[in-house]
């Protein structure tokens, strides 16, 4: 199991290790509801070291990532940020990326567990004139979140972030080494991604924690960072979309640009001519249980008809919340499916949006 | 109901009195699952066998069997989990009992262990 340069420091702070992606982290420090609040409430920190970082640079930087990524990055401009996903030839997704424009090339962050298989895809359809790194194993991230986020970030790196709009970055030195700053998360809080050399993980997340203490920042482990995004209703790879799931199925059409040329293009175009068979649709429980990954989605008439990718029990709303593939007929907000929830069948309503206001 | 309470190996804890033995699960397990936000509970008059799952306890991220420790049949639930299953964080051994289940004959406790043998076997989990 690899490790990140912060496990002693999970360790010290009574996080729950779990494996993930090959790499020991923590799931939870003094509990998941607790930290899932601190972040909708003042500000958490994440050991996001885990993900993946792989560099693209050189004189076809541009067309490789255009051919892999169902979204247009010729438009980016050095400091701007973009969410895509590569797509296969059937256009199903082969994971769910940003894509950096740095000054040298992309830096494409990608899920942990897919890094090895982007890499392999990637160096097996790299254009003319590029080269690709892989620099995962030397960078770590730290993830600020949380409606405090800005001046603590502010406090440990003596920037202002004001200037900082979402999806977009800065590349401010620390102590005299580059790092890479940019105003992104997945909570559905503004916050901020610290990309930054191994060597410096123990002091920068010692910093955090200790301008934090004001804030009442916490750290927080990976079972917050799931209900976080699943309220935010951002899609998780594994869960909410796979290689046998598109990114119009996703709902996530509007990174889909079908005017250029990229793997999977014929076959999301022909999907959209013919109709969505299935979209993924956010639902609440009208009757009580919680609706997990694998659950099936059934009509009111009790036809089963889906299956549910991702739920919990919200923490912020207190209430369960759900996500899963129907029947795009079926998929309109206000319309009300039922969850099978072990023996007993539960009602729910779809909604528009994220869950929260 | 008062008296000593007996572990099992999968971390319930049983209350016996006469041929009725409550049934609910151990600080150290109520720990592990983290803020319990939903309690499945079987219906007064279910019959459970010893080992089966008969109710259902959900944590924001998990969702975890309760196993019957004894043969029988439910005679009493623990109706207030249903609105506050933080009972059983909150007081695992009292107030977040889950059920009573009463049994034919005395109630098989032989291979149940008591506090301190549990308390060893908590070392070795």
């Amino acid at each position: 199991m690899k490790q990140t340069p912060l496990t002693a420091k999970h360790r010290a702070l009574g996080g729950r290790m779990i494996e993930y992606a090959g790499f020991e982290m923590p799931v939870q420090y003094t509990g998941l509801v607790d930290e899932h609040l601190t972040v909708r409430s003042k500000v958490g920190i994440f050991d996001l070291t885990h993900m993946g970082e792989l560099e693209l640079t050189g004189p076809g930087a541009l067309a490789t990532v255009n051919f892999l990524g169902c979204n247009d990055a010729s438009q980016l401009q050095v400091g701007e940020i973009q969410y895509t996903c590569l797509t296969n030839e059937r256009g199903g997704i082969i994971d769910d990326i940003l894509v950096y424009r740095t000054e040298q090339g992309f830096l494409l962050v990608v899920n942990a567990a897919n890094t090895a298989k982007d890499r392999a895809w990637i160096e097996q359809h790299l254009q003319p004139e590029t080269e690709l790194v892989d620099r995962s194993g030397e960078l770590s991230l730290i993830a600020i979140q949380g409606p405090k986020s800005a001046p603590l970030v502010e406090e440990v790196l003596g920037l202002s972030t004001e200037g900082l709009k979402n999806y977009t970055f800065v590349e401010p030195t620390y102590k005299g080494v580059k790092v890479l700053l940019s105003r992104t998360g997945y909570t559905g809080e503004d916050g901020f991604e610290l990309y930054f050399p191994n060597a410096f993980a123990e002091e920068l997340w010692d910093a955090f924690l200790a301008h934090g203490e004001k804030y009442g920042v916490k750290p927080i482990g990976l079972g917050a960072r799931d209900t976080l995004r699943l309220e935010a209703r951002m899609p998780l790879y594994g869960n909410d979309i796979d290689e046998e799931t598109t990114p119009l199925e996703a709902g996530l059409g509007r990174f889909v640009k079908l005017h250029k040329d990229f793997i999977g293009r014929d076959a999301l175009q022909q999907q959209k001519e013919a109709g969505l068979q299935r979209k993924l649709v956010a639902f609440t429980m009208i009757d009580k249980g919680i609706p997990r990954q694998g659950y099936p989605v059934l009509t009111l008439e009790g036809e089963e008809v889906g299956v549910v990718t991702s739920g919990t029990h919200s923490p912020s709303l207190d209430h369960p919340i759900g996500m899963g593939y129907v029947p795009a007929d079926l998929a309109k907000p206000e319309n009300e499916i039922q969850v099978q929830i072990r023996k007993k069948l539960a009602r729910a309503r779809i909604i528009k949006g994220r869950f929260l206001a | 109901m008062s008296g000593k309470l007996l572990y099992t190996k999968e971390h319930e804890w049983v209350l016996v009195k006469d041929n009725i033995v409550r049934v609910g699960i151990s600080d150290y397990a109520q720990n592990e699952l983290g803020d319990i936000v939903f309690v499945d509970l079987p219906s007064v008059g279910d019959t459970v066998e010893e080992g089966e799952g008969f109710a259902v306890l959900e944590s924001v991220k998990a969702v975890s069997d309760v196993y019957a420790p004894v043969s029988g049949r439910v005679v009493a639930v623990n109706e207030e989990l249903e609105d506050s299953p933080e009972l059983i964080n909150e007081s695992p051994l009292d107030k977040g009992w889950i059920v009573e289940i009463e049994v034919d004959g005395p109630a098989q406790t032989g291979d149940l262990m008591n506090e301190q043998e549990y308390a060893e076997y908590l070392k070795g989990v």
